[in-house]
């Protein structure tokens, strides 16, 4: 059989792979390396609800620049609505507009965030006035009115009443009056009503913290308190003062997040990517319309975009596989389960995600062979292995958290089932062959591990996979290419040495 | 020079071009160009169950162990005892086991209780109990559900027993389309636990294709002298009938169509060289055990023109493999 076929269908890969990488390269200005470069968040924000047949209308807030982020592009999606961005600096608001809308509807806002160390103050409030007072009804009024008299004796002006007030419910200082207020009404919306009440002007605002790949999640409140000149941001939990880093407040104004006339059921989620750009390409960051011969994935909907950022990455864990076996000769337990375990090893860091690996299969094994002895059949047995991973997990979890270890917690990230179908095999390889075989084959799976998930968080390759499709394809020939090596394997050349020189 | 100066030091490790002029051949290389090429995968239900190797090497005129029963479904199970009466010594394997698990050894019969070669006897309860496991797929690759071979147990020829520790000592023969190419001895040790198995730690011994004596042993893939329990010399051993049995394992080929197989293979009192079970991934260390590669072998015989019935390729095979000058 011709082996020419083959070759040309590996010259055909590489060479598309090194043009689509090149035409990547010039036309759309992504550099090769990630450095010298500026971080951009992209942040997409998805309505959806339920139209009634009627008229729609559909007003959502927008996020404006501000400490740390700057707003440097934006768009929508939404076919056949009509479209108008509202209000002024501090209070943008998109309102989207259609005569008749029947069944489930989507809304997609995308707004980019250029990363800067500049700070970005709002022009001072013209004039701000006390939000409507809170009618608490007996008995919570009592209980608010000795509050905020306690908070008020133990402060000095605007922002030291609303740190105290804060601190009265947090979970150390909190008394039968702020447990009963609790009770009642939600937090956020609480203190907004007895700073009110005190003559203290402040709002309940919506902040997103900004985690890269994150989908599907919801904004979190926060409290706005104007101290004479400012409004000033106040954690509602921990009472700490200013906005941390990472978070993005996306409604600043005390307004509502999201409005629907004519539906029901409406909902608004979040997804973010985080990439880097070089500071040239930022300032010429083109929102127009992409092209319809643009099929990179670079414009499928940011929540897809954060999936295929980690599914890029797999075919470098393959290729290290592929390597390891093929050309050292390490045997793993089960051929691609490595690359799941770095892969869980990306989001638990390499230290803790190797400990808790560790101590699920160890104590996975214990329980194991306990239930080797009932002589279960397979599938059952198996699926007796997938609880108790889930059983130790949950054990693990819980008595980290108990004992302060956070990162504990990360351990829920391993992929319950391969590590169930590990342990079996491990737990039958015992038997077979004994503890040195599981051994050598756990430790080659690790060592495996470890080396992919090197590779797989390395910044330039995360880069590279994410941004240069044309990449998977010369990956694609050159493992085709490994497939069919037929030399020696690095440890065969051990193996087989007393053959050669005695 | 660059091979001196790395001989000496990496005194354990060997250069690729050291183990290429050996002719050896590495697991990539097997895979790809021998059991890929040559083992056509729907042909390896054919060795993978015990019970079809078994018929077909009857139909093929190839000894193997007598077969007493089979079991195929739990209701046989209760039957069982009274179809093995008069039955002393036999063997209960599982026909899709591999590695030798789940095989169970009876010496002789004492009322109801069955006794196993190393003296502990079982009852009749656990006897059944070991048979309804085999059929629930216990020791089936997979877990699939299995059937339960019983066998006559094979009587050994006793000029071979002195070289090996407990267990059953098996002659395993590479057939490459037909032609006996390379053999090894399996014996077992106490670190192998009875079992003929070389990841356990058996003792493989290179067996001259040309006269049946032994090359040299192996353990661990390390060169041995003596059996490391009985401390008898391997150099002494000579396999009995060793034509009948090369023979015998080159007629595998006509038998499963498989072109690149391992043919294990047990010396009876009585019968001679019986099939045991053949492999259809067999393993690299016979090459260790012989001191020499697979490869020239393997290409000179992909060199061979022409139809040949099984006595001119294993005349083939004495005349070119033979090592030991008789």
């Amino acid at each position: 059989m011709s082996r020419l076929p083959f070759y040309v269908t590996v010259g055909v890969l590489v060479v598309a792979g090194i043009a689509l990488t090149v035409h990547r390269h010039l036309v759309f200005e992504v550099p090769w390396l990630p450095g010298e470069q500026r971080q951009i968040w992209d942040i997409e924000a998805l309505v959806s609800f339920n139209a009634r047949g009627e008229p729609a209308l559909v007003d959502l807030a927008l996020p404006s620049s501000q400490d740390n982020y700057r707003l440097i592009g934006e768009n929508t999606a939404s076919p056949g609505y009509g479209l108008a961005f509202l209000g002024e600096e501090d209070a943008r608001r998109a309102e989207w507009t259609i005569r008749s809308a029947t069944g489930p509807q989507t809304l997609y806002y995308r707004a980019q965030f250029l990363v800067s160390d500049e700070r970005d103050p709002p022009p001072p409030p013209e004039s701000v006035s006390l939000q409507r007072p809170t009618v608490w009804g007996r008995p919570y009024d009592t209980a608010a009115a000795q509050i905020i008299d306690h908070a008020w004796q133990r402060s000095s002006n605007n922002l030291s009443f609303a740190r105290e007030l804060i601190l009265d419910f947090s979970a150390e200082r909190a008394s039968e009056n702020s447990r009963l207020l609790l009770g009642a009404f939600p937090r956020v919306p609480l203190l907004v009503g007895l700073l009110t009440q005190a003559q203290v002007p402040a709002r309940e605002v919506s902040g997103l913290w900004l985690e890269d790949g994150r989908r599907r999640q919801s904004l979190t409140p926060w409290l706005q308190v104007f101290d004479g000149q400012n409004w000033v941001l106040f954690d509602p939990e921990t009472g700490a003062q200013g906005k941390p880093a990472r978070l993005l407040l996306w409604e600043a104004a005390g307004q509502p997040l999201l409005e629907v006339e004519g539906g029901g059921n409406s909902n608004v989620t979040f997804s973010m990517i985080s990439h880097t750009q070089p500071a040239s390409v930022v300032s010429r960051v083109q929102f127009s319309e992409e092209s319809l011969l643009n099929f990179s994935i670079h414009s499928l909907p940011l929540e897809e975009q954060a999936l295929f950022q980690t599914i890029l990455l797999i075919p470098i864990g393959a290729l290290i596989v592929v390597l390891l076996r093929i050309l050292v000769g390490i045997k793993t337990s089960g051929t691609f389960m490595p690359v799941l375990i770095a892969l869980a090893f990306i989001q638990t860091t390499l230290i803790t995600g190797l400990v808790g690996f560790l101590l699920v299969v160890a104590v996975g094994l214990v329980i194991r062979n306990y239930l080797s002895h009932l002589h279960l059949l397979l599938v059952a047995r198996v699926s007796a292995v997938i609880i108790t991973v889930i059983a130790i997990i949950s054990i693990f979890s819980v008595l980290s958290y108990r004992l302060g270890l956070n990162a504990g917690l990360t351990i829920t990230f391993f992929p319950m089932i391969i590590l169930s179908w590990t342990i079996e095999r491990m737990s039958i390889l015992w038997e077979e062959e004994g503890p040195k075989e599981v051994l050598i084959q756990g430790g080659g799976s690790l060592l495996t591990a470890v080396v992919a998930y090197l590779a797989m968080n390395n910044l330039v390759i995360r880069h590279i996979t994410f941004n240069f499709l044309g990449v998977q394809l010369i990956l694609m020939a050159f493992i085709l290419l490994l497939g069919n090596y037929t030399g020696y394997r690095l440890l065969e050349l051990k193996r087989f040495k007393p053959v050669a020189r005695g | 020079m660059f091979t001196a100066t790395f001989a000496k030091y990496f005194p354990n490790w060997a250069l690729p071009h050291e183990l290429h002029a050996k002719g050896i051949v590495g697991m990539n290389r097997r895979n790809m160009r021998y059991i890929a090429r040559y083992n056509p995968r729907h042909l390896y239900p054919l060795v993978d169950d015990k019970l079809q190797t078994k018929m077909l090497a009857s139909r093929h005129g190839i000894t193997t162990p007598e077969l007493i029963a089979t079991v195929t479904s739990q209701g046989d199970v209760v039957g069982l005892i009274a179809r093995l009466q008069g039955r002393d010594r036999f063997v209960i394997k599982p026909a899709k086991g591999s590695g030798g698990k789940g095989i169970l050894l009876i010496d002789r019969v004492e009322g109801d209780n069955f006794v196993k070669p190393n003296g502990t006897s079982i009852d009749r309860e656990t006897l059944e109990q070991h048979v309804s496991n085999i059929l629930s797929g216990i020791y089936s690759l997979g877990g699939a559900t299995d059937v339960a071979l019983i066998e006559a147990m094979i009587n050994f020829d006793p000029r071979l027993l002195e070289y090996t520790y407990e267990g059953v000592p098996d002659i395993r023969v590479i057939v490459f389309l037909g032609f006996p190419v390379m053999a090894m001895m399996r014996l077992s040790t106490s670190a192998s636990d009875g079992k003929a198995n070389l990841h356990k730690g058996a003792v493989g011994v290179g067996i001259d294709i040309g006269s049946g004596r032994a090359i040299r042993g192996v353990q661990f893939d390390h060169p041995c002298e003596r059996h490391p329990d009985t401390g008898h010399e391997l150099a002494s051993l000579q396999i009995p009938s060793w034509r009948t049995l090369l023979l015998q394992a080159a007629g595998c080929y006509e038998m499963t169509g498989l072109g690149y197989i391992g043919t294990d293979m047990v010396l009876d009192r009585d019968f001679g060289p019986m099939l045991l079970e053949l492999n259809a991934r067999p393993g690299l260390t016979i090459q260790i055990a012989n001191g020499e590669g697979l490869r020239h072998r393997l290409e000179l015989i992909e060199r061979q023109k022409g139809q040949m019935s099984i006595t001119e390729r294993v005349d083939f095979a004495q005349q070119h493999f033979a090592r030991i000058p008789l």
